[in-house]
């Protein structure tokens, strides 16, 4: 009999597609996250394979900040026009008010009510069940501890203590009314297996992630690029024009970028392969205190 | 480097006790792999410092014991996933903890997992806990399994030490039917035949941990080489002119043209395409995700199981299975769960023990329940047929969970072994009376008056009234009584919860038949857990079954105490005694509640009979 031999990547594939059609059987309500980075992009991608030719049956939700890169915002929107998708932006009205940004607030704050609040209040508001996320258990630590179908109490708190064993791939998606979900169909993927994958299915993404002149300040040891002219300036300070790319993206002025010559993704998963520092490293907001995903995962943060 | 997407894939599980070394283990065969950034790098030396064990030396447990709790600790509270690559193959691997109450995370564990690395301390020798892993690691169908026999610098990495361990291993091994496995002398701490054999052990002629991991066959062509099964998650029907039906192929493969057959109904049809958003495919395989067409407009839904037409699996609703329970509430044989087994979702009853395993000595003890971490062999029926597999041929139509219909908790996890064969020889007589023809001689709609409540509320009481009265208007009833039924049909039950759930359980049942032939039941019964009285509540026609709270304060109960039982319990002499020391959940939502510190007996019965005619087709 004939028999085929699967590359991890295409395991990998098979199994955020099961992840995702168990989802859309089992919850009333999904919806996915959409963070235009190159997780989005692989995420968005397998839902259209998963559902074809169906459109993918849940909206994707843009949780904004107003301090994402412009070609983010440009990405965003035309990857929910191709896909036919129904595009959900939501920003914290009280950060809106109060102007909230990491200059005068800090990363923590800004983090806070931006992110894990404005998340919160989205799916409350929507009613949203179970939200799809592109984490990846290599990420982090406590990332590497979490299920793929994440149980999350009516105040949407994570409680790592009281997670429901997961076996084989049963995936248990039963809750009360008010309960949610989230659930990570890249659990198991890596880093490297993400980039090799949007080369093989030839992924739009963000071209921030290539390397490109562009206009940088070092502020704490990160290299930071003047996105727009929301970046103060401190007193004769001026960007340097560096050949710089992100590994990983953020808000502009929480995500450092590294100097680099690659400028294709050939260029970016040999120089990955021989990277000595960790994707997470260009956060800012994963340094502001010991165990700080943890706690942030706790109170609500994807 | 050039990359390299067509490396396969081992996931293995590392177990063994507290302080077996198995995250100093992984975090050296991350740091051997070259796989930790020098800012990870940094963050374990700042670790080191404060939390670390190891002196001024790198403490690699800390790169995996990731949770805050878990440091505070120095132990590991759950199963954590690692990435790691080496030129040939990539690893995932799942680090489970030692501890006996985290066995769930273990099986979890160890359940995605191709092989097992059981870690043992030369210093200890096997342990209870590595012979619960072991046990475990047998039970979830993992073949390869490799003894790590580790921290053998601190035994002078002594040869003889080495060879006594692997003979104790050898021994419990074959006792529990391991037919093989490979043991290494290694210290995780100075990286002795971890990643490359070491000068310490001359003596040892084998390969490093990591070359035996590489060279480990994987046969991933096992699964496609069976016959197909697909088990259907999604149904995709985007517009009139599109069916197609999604799922993971658990195992064969199927072309177009190839006939198949859908399981539980049987019918026939033939596969016309297999969809996909990069174009129709001419061949699928086990570990695919795909989406079917079909020839024929055949029902097919989530949960039926589409398989090769002349190799069809079995379909049963009574089953032997060994059980891993997983919750600190014990498993409640009668007591209705949520059963999953790929995407078919029925509700699943223990109907009795047969043994609960004692995996430390294998003895086989009697056992009414399971424990949070106790294993046993059950017989269990399901409400509908199952389309499945015996475990070891297949596990992703073997492998079930079990979920509280309550608190959605997943409390347990179990193999099926085989159907019974009383499933295939009982069958359903067909009644030429019906039941509506029993109720319409009476002139009567049947009903289930059901009183709960505490002892001594004055369940009895109210009810004998409530049934002279329906008498006196010319209904048909009957009147089941707690004790009364203790008497005679459930004399062999005692208090414990699993007893008090099988007396109901039967008392449904009898309550049951009695619909069906047309009477109005009267049913007073403690009944003091809330999935029992859910559970009868579903054994009747919707609108059959009216739930009475009998309201009765505790201390109300306890001062009247008619029958002196309160007074009993309160001195010991009776175990189990609801209110006591056993529990009461009151009803959410009854259709009647009666409170007695408000109502007289009298005024009590006269409501709950006017509620019972008030009933639609009463009237």
């Amino acid at each position: 009999m004939a028999t085929l031999n699967l590359t991890q990547l295409q395991r990998l594939e098979a199994e955020a597609i099961h992840i995702m059609r168990e989802v859309v059987a089992e919850a009333e309500r999904p919806v996915m996250l959409y963070s235009v980075g190159k997780d989005s992009a692989v995420m968005l991608h397998l839902a259209r394979k998963a559902f074809f030719p169906a459109p993918p049956p849940f909206p994707l939700l843009h949780v904004d900040t107003t301090w994402k890169f412009r070609a983010m915002y440009e990405l965003r929107d035309r990857m929910a026009r191709d896909s036919g998708m129904q595009l959900i932006v939501h920003r914290n009205p009280e950060a809106l008010a109060r102007n909230i940004n990491p200059f005068d607030h800090g990363s923590a704050l800004h983090t806070a009510l931006w992110k894990t609040e404005g998340l919160k209040q989205a799916l409350a508001a929507h009613r949203f069940d179970a939200a799809f996320g592109g984490a990846r258990r290599d990420e982090e630590k406590s990332r590497a501890k979490e299920r793929v179908f994440s149980f999350r109490s009516a105040t949407q708190r994570w409680d790592p203590k009281q997670q429901r064993p997961e076996l084989w791939n049963l995936y248990n998606a039963r809750k009360a009314p008010g309960e949610s979900l989230r659930v990570f169909p890249l659990s198991n993927w890596t880093e490297l297996d993400v980039w090799q994958y949007i080369a093989a299915e030839r992924l739009p993404i963000v071209p921030l992630y290539f390397a490109e002149l562009r206009p940088t300040v070092e502020r704490d040891g990160l290299l930071l690029v003047v996105d727009d002219g929301r970046f103060p300036l401190a007193a004769g300070e001026r960007p340097v024009m560096r050949r710089v790319r992100f590994r990983t993206l953020g808000c502009y002025p929480l995500t450092g970028a590294i100097e680099s010559e690659a400028a294709t993704l050939p260029a970016i998963i040999a120089e990955m392969q021989a990277s000595t520092v960790s994707e997470r490293q260009g956060r800012a907001i994963d340094q502001d205190q010991a165990a700080s995903m943890e706690k942030k995962k706790q109170e609500g943060y994807f | 480097m050039a990359p390299q997407p067509h490396k396969d894939l081992l996931r293995f599980i590392t177990c063994g006790s507290v302080d077996d070394g198995k995250s100093t283990l992984i975090g050296r065969l991350l740091y051997d792999t070259k796989l930790l950034y020098s800012d990870q790098l940094a963050a374990l030396e700042a670790d080191s410092r404060q939390f670390g064990t190891q002196g001024q030396g790198l403490d690699f447990a800390l790169l995996v014991d990731g949770l805050a709790a878990e440091r505070e600790q120095g132990i590991t509270i759950d199963v954590a996933y690692r990435f790691f690559a080496t030129a040939t193959r990539q690893f995932i691997v799942a680090d489970t903890p030692g501890h006996e109450q985290y066995t769930r995370n273990m099986v979890t564990g160890a359940s995605t997992a191709d092989l097992a690395v059981i870690l043992v301390d030369a210093r200890k020798g096997i342990l209870t806990q590595t012979r619960r892993h072991s046990y475990l690691v047998h039970l979830l169908g993992i073949r390869h399994v490799v003894l790590a026999i580790n921290k053998m610098d601190l035994v002078g990495y002594d040869q003889a030490r080495f060879d006594a361990i692997v003979a104790d291993y050898a021994g419990f091994a074959r006792s529990i039917g391991i037919e093989a496995f490979t043991a290494v002398p290694v210290s995780g701490l100075r990286g002795d035949n971890i990643s490359s054999r070491t000068d310490s052990m001359p003596w040892y002629a084998g390969p490093s941990l990591l070359a035996h991991l590489e060279a480990v066959e994987i046969d991933i062509a096992a699964a496609q080489c069976r016959p197909l099964r697909l088990p259907v998650q999604w149904v995709n029907r985007p517009h009139a002119d599109f069916r197609g039906f999604s799922g993971l192929l658990a195992a064969g493969s199927v072309r177009p043209g190839d006939a198949v057959r859908v399981l539980p109904s049987g019918r026939l049809t033939t596969v016309s395409r297999i969809a996909s958003f990069d174009g129709d495919m001419d061949i699928a395989v086990a570990g695919q995700s795909v989406t079917l067409c079909f020839a024929d407009e055949i029902d097919c839904s989530r949960g039926d199981v589409i398989a090769r037409a002349d190799e069809p699996p079995e379909v049963a609703d009574q089953f032997e299975a060994t059980i891993v329970w997983m919750a600190e509430e014990e498993l409640l044989p009668g007591r209705p769960y949520w059963l999953k087994l790929a995407t078919q979702t029925v509700t699943a009853t223990v109907h009795g023990l047969k043994h609960e395993i004692n995996v430390n000595t294998l003895e086989r003890l009697a056992a009414r329940t399971l424990g949070l971490n106790a294993i046993g062999v059950a017989t269990l029926g399901t409400d509908r047929p199952l389309v499945f597999e015996p475990y070891a041929v297949d596990r992703g139509l073997g492998g079930f969970i079990l979920v509280d219909k309550l608190s959605n908790a997943t409390v347990g996890a179990g193999v099926l072994h085989f159907a019974l064969r009383r499933s295939q020889n009982v069958h359903w007589q067909a009644l030429e009376i019906s039941r509506e023809k029993h109720a319409e001689l009476k002139q009567q709609k049947p009903a289930v008056l059901w009183f709960t409540g505490l002892s001594g509320a004055g369940k009895s009481t109210i009810a004998n009234l409530v049934e002279k009265q329906l008498v006196s208007l010319g209904r048909h009833t009957f009147l089941l009584d707690g004790d009364n039924v203790r008497h005679g049909l459930n004399r062999d039950l005692g208090f414990t919860d699993a007893d008090r759930v099988e007396n109901i359980r039967r008392v449904g049942e009898v309550a049951r038949l009695m619909t069906d032939a047309g009477l109005i039941v009267i049913a007073a019964f403690i009944s003091p857990f809330r999935a029992e009285r859910a559970m009868v509540r579903q054994m009747m026609l919707p609108g059959e079954f009216l739930e009475i709270f009998i309201d009765t304060p505790l201390a109300a109960a306890e001062a009247r105490d008619a029958k002196g039982l309160y007074r009993k319990a309160r001195a010991g002499l009776l175990r189990n005694f609801t209110g006591i020391d056993s529990p009461y959940e009151a009803p959410e939502a009854a259709e009647i509640r009666i409170d007695t510190t408000k109502l007289s007996a009298e005024q009590a019965a006269d409501l709950i009979v006017a509620r019972l005619l008030a009933r639609p087709q009463e009237q």
